[in-house]
């Protein structure tokens, strides 16, 4: 039967194949927009470290002084910390990191090449085991290579094979500004996407992988610059090491609702008894404590375009479907004169409704399909877009699946009501005309 | 013409003609705000800087020694340029320039009590002062940027300092918010530890960063010097000459010292600035003008694909009325008088939708109040395209013979 029907609709199809290829056109043109756009914001609001991202947590207290303003164009200055907060915060958590971006001059081995700026990050010994990043060679650095500002540096692997080739890059000494560097560690290239560590405010929360590593003591020993927001109230004697200039980010790992809770209440405590010693002037309930999901939502990673551009191809598919409703309608109710002998004929109501709709669902098949090769060209084209964020707009499995499933559905619910329309035709009527 | 036959044809197709009015008021909602958006769009890219555009490239250095004086590298490196063939000026830039993102901004206050008054509130609300963007340069930069003095005096050689300045410029926007209904020029303004005099008034320039608000041509020009191991140099020169002023430029300044980057990615011209800065704004137009016009396609599509079904349905009818004495041109009417109805629906449900999502837009993107001008204008645009959809079917039916009336189907 199945295969009858579907005989038919490809003949009622091949009748009008303007008026197919229209049908099909369009409904591509929907779906393709709305795939293109929905790709785009599944990949911005995808989880960056599916293993661990249930156990990260970003903690929030407000050390800024009462009248500073809240937002200035690079963001809420109190996402950050400053040093002592930072340090205060990391004691108490089982493990955790704090961390900073820096863009550093590379010098290559050859004493005669030019140096090159890359990105990386300064951060604590606690970095390599919380965020799970996997060593090719060698390990990260101890607490006690942060207490002693110990020179050493963790590099990605595209950095040591840039530098020193196939050869072992544990033990060598690499420059970096103006200091040396020893070698202790060469991790797996690691690019989460988004960049949900790294500094959001001031890079859109997409960009390059880091290329290397080192302790945060050292980098501020040394005054190595930062490549994220920093926001300063005091007149600060004591440089980075101020408590009045944030620009730290603190990832801290609780195994349990019950970690999570005593940690939730430490922040409180912190923020009540620093505000005790005068130091916090905002209330202590400003304390907050994300998870790491959580977080990306608070950093609306998502620009406003974006989320405009996707109801711009919702939109764009509503009135595709509509068209598409209007068309089969009309085209399932011209041929009522057939449907009225089929039904003289013995076909039940079931089977008309089952005939259409299997030319509805065929048009949707192929709408669908078109529908996919019209998002990819629309994500390729969002690829050359300069944004940060482009780079990672690829379709995945999922979205795929997903393409196919919305244009099938939204065809074969197009095709629904002038299918049930055509079943409902009362053949007396019609074969009288006759 | 009688609308009363049309209308009880129509009561036969409820279902279908319902379906299209909605899509008619759909598009309508859509495309008026769609070209809404790419008109204020467009204004945005359009934004004057105040700055000679078309003659400005810069060049950035970036010293690798951390030893270097580099007053005297700037010195060589701007006598190297300025003898460049087509270089009509260099000069040595601060960090910001309109549209480049990078702020350099200060709290500017008109007094010292209100300097205080700020620091002991740690705000600028209510003091008197205002966040104000601060352009600096080398000699020559108010020239070079092509900025034009109303009042006052260009900056002496002796005001250029690399620390705290004792002399500013304003423009006439900075000038009127720090001293309304008074002249500025000759006033002290308290943007550090110390104040500055007001030596010149000039023509307004943009901001770093465009925020429409009505403060965007608050800056302050200051004699400041370039001072560190990486510094931009501005070059003026003919448009035509731009490409090859900095590819001159960037050899010139590798000869002078090799131990020194010159990225790529900052050699440009402030055509290319500007159009990095609106590359955002481009993408959305592209994509609401695409959207717009794939839109009234679909829509196009739809009337003419139904008025086709509706001409071959009512084929019989047709001839019956042309039997009993309708003319062509009555036929011809009755399609335009229905699709006109139709698209009349459509149009009034659709200046409705699109303010409702007018309202809907400017509660999340901040978007302004759709101008009622554009409903008519879409309304038009919907009723021309409609009828030029219905004409190429209304035409076929207005040429079925009477004869076939006598036929079975």
């Amino acid at each position: 039967m199945f295969a009858y029907y579907l005989d038919l609709a490809l003949r009622s199809l091949r009748r009008n194949p303007v008026l197919t290829g229209l049908m099909v056109l369009a409904i591509g043109l929907g779906i393709g927009a709305s795939m293109t756009m929905l790709t785009v914001l599944h990949v911005m609001a995808q989880d960056p470290l599916p293993q661990r991202s249930a156990q990260l947590y970003y903690p929030h207290i407000d050390p800024l002084p009462k009248a500073y303003p809240a937002h200035n164009d690079w963001g809420d200055p109190s996402d950050n910390f400053t040093w002592p907060d930072a340090m205060a915060l990391l004691e108490r958590a089982g493990r955790g990191a704090a961390m900073a971006g820096g863009n550093v001059l590379v010098w290559p081995v050859d004493p005669d090449q030019m140096p090159f700026r890359l990105q990386g990050h300064y951060t604590t010994a606690g970095f390599f085991g919380l965020f799970g990043l996997s060593f090719e060679q060698g390990h990260g650095w101890s607490p006690a290579d942060d207490e002693a500002h110990a020179r050493v540096v963790v590099l990605s692997h595209e950095l040591a094979h840039k530098l020193f080739g196939e050869a072992d890059a544990v033990g060598r000494m690499v420059r970096l500004d103006d200091s040396e560097f020893q070698v202790i560690g060469v991790t797996a290239d690691w690019a989460p996407q988004p960049m949900f560590y790294a500094d959001a405010s001031s890079k859109g929360g997409f960009g390059e992988a880091d290329r290397f590593f080192l302790p945060l003591s050292t980098a501020v020993d040394l005054d190595m610059g930062v490549s994220g927001n920093q926001a300063s109230w005091k007149e600060g004697e004591n440089g980075k090491r101020s408590p009045g200039l944030t620009w730290l980010q603190v990832w801290v790992e609780l195994k349990d609702a019950a970690q999570v809770r005593a940690y939730r209440q430490f922040l409180v405590d912190y923020s009540a008894q620093q505000q005790r010693l005068g130091r916090f002037e905002r209330p202590a309930q400003n304390a907050r404590l994300y998870s790491l999901m959580g977080w990306l939502q608070h950093e609306e990673l998502v620009p406003g375009d974006v989320r405009l551009q996707l109801w711009l191809a919702l939109g764009f598919l509503t009135v595709c479907l509509t068209n598409i409703i209007a068309l089969l309608l009309a085209k399932f109710l011209r041929r009522s004169a057939e449907v009225s002998v089929r039904r003289a004929l013995g076909a039940r109501r079931r089977d008309i409704f089952l005939q259409f709709g299997i030319e509805s669902a065929l048009i949707g098949t192929l709408g669908g399909a078109l529908g996919i090769a019209i998002a990819q060209a629309g994500l390729w084209s969002v690829r050359h877009r300069p944004d940060a964020y482009a780079a990672v707009a690829r379709m995945d499995l999922s979205m795929l699946a997903l393409t196919v499933v919305l244009a099938v559905l939204g065809s074969v619910l197009a095709g629904l009501l002038p299918a049930w329309r055509a079943s409902r035709v009362a053949p007396a009527l019609q074969l009288k005309a006759l | 013409m009688q609308l009363r036959p049309i209308f009880s044809s129509l009561r036969h197709h409820k279902l279908t003609a319902t379906l299209l009015v909605l899509q008619v008021a759909f598009t309508l909602a859509i495309v008026a705000n769609a070209s809404f958006m790419v008109v204020q769009r467009l204004q945005r890219m359009g934004t004057p800087s105040g700055v000679t555009e078309d003659e400005l490239s810069m060049i950035r250095v970036e010293g690798i020694g951390k030893d270097d004086n580099h007053q005297a590298r700037h010195l060589a490196d701007l006598d190297a340029l300025g003898r460049l063939p087509g270089v009509r000026s260099a000069v040595a830039i601060g960090p910001s320039l309109p549209f480049s993102g990078n702020i350099n901004s200060y709290g500017a206050c008109p007094s010292q009590e209100a300097l205080e008054r700020a620091i002991a509130a740690s705000s600028l609300d209510h003091s008197g002062c205002l966040s104000i963007d601060t352009y600096a340069g080398s000699p020559g930069f108010v020239r070079t940027l092509g900025l034009q003095l109303i009042a006052g005096r260009d900056f002496t050689a002796g005001e250029y300092v690399t620390g705290d300045v004792s002399a500013v410029m304003l423009t006439q926007a900075a000038a009127r918010r720090l001293f309304p209904g008074q002249e500025a020029l000759g006033r002290m303004v308290y943007a550090g530890k110390q104040g500055s005099r007001v030596v010149g008034i000039v023509r307004d320039v943009m901001r770093p960063l465009l925020r429409g608000d009505g403060s965007d041509h608050e800056v302050m020009l200051w004699p400041q010097l370039p001072d560190g191991d990486s510094v931009t140099y501005l070059l003026r020169s003919a448009p035509q000459h731009r490409g090859r002023v900095l590819a001159a430029a960037a050899a010139a300044l590798q000869r002078l010292d090799s131990r020194r980057l010159i990225p790529a990615s900052g050699q440009r011209t402030f055509a290319q600035l500007r159009a990095h800065y609106f590359q955002r704004d481009r993408t959305m137009v592209g994509l609401l003008v695409a959207a717009g016009l794939g839109l009234l396609f679909v829509t196009v599509l739809g009337i003419s694909g139904l008025a086709n079904f509706w001409v071959q349905q009512r084929t019989r009818t047709i001839g019956i009325r042309r039997a009993i004495g309708a003319t062509r041109v009555d036929i011809l009417r009755y399609f335009q008088a229905e699709n006109f109805l139709i698209v009349g629906g459509g149009v009034l449900l659709g200046m409705l939708l699109a303010l409702a999502l007018n309202l809907l837009l400017m509660s999340r993107y901040e978007l302004p109040r759709l101008p009622l001008a554009y409903l008519p204008v879409g309304a038009l645009a919907l009723w021309l395209l409609g009828q030029l959809s219905v004409l190429a079917p209304a035409l076929r039916a207005s040429r079925v013979p009477p004869v076939v009336a006598t036929r079975s189907v």
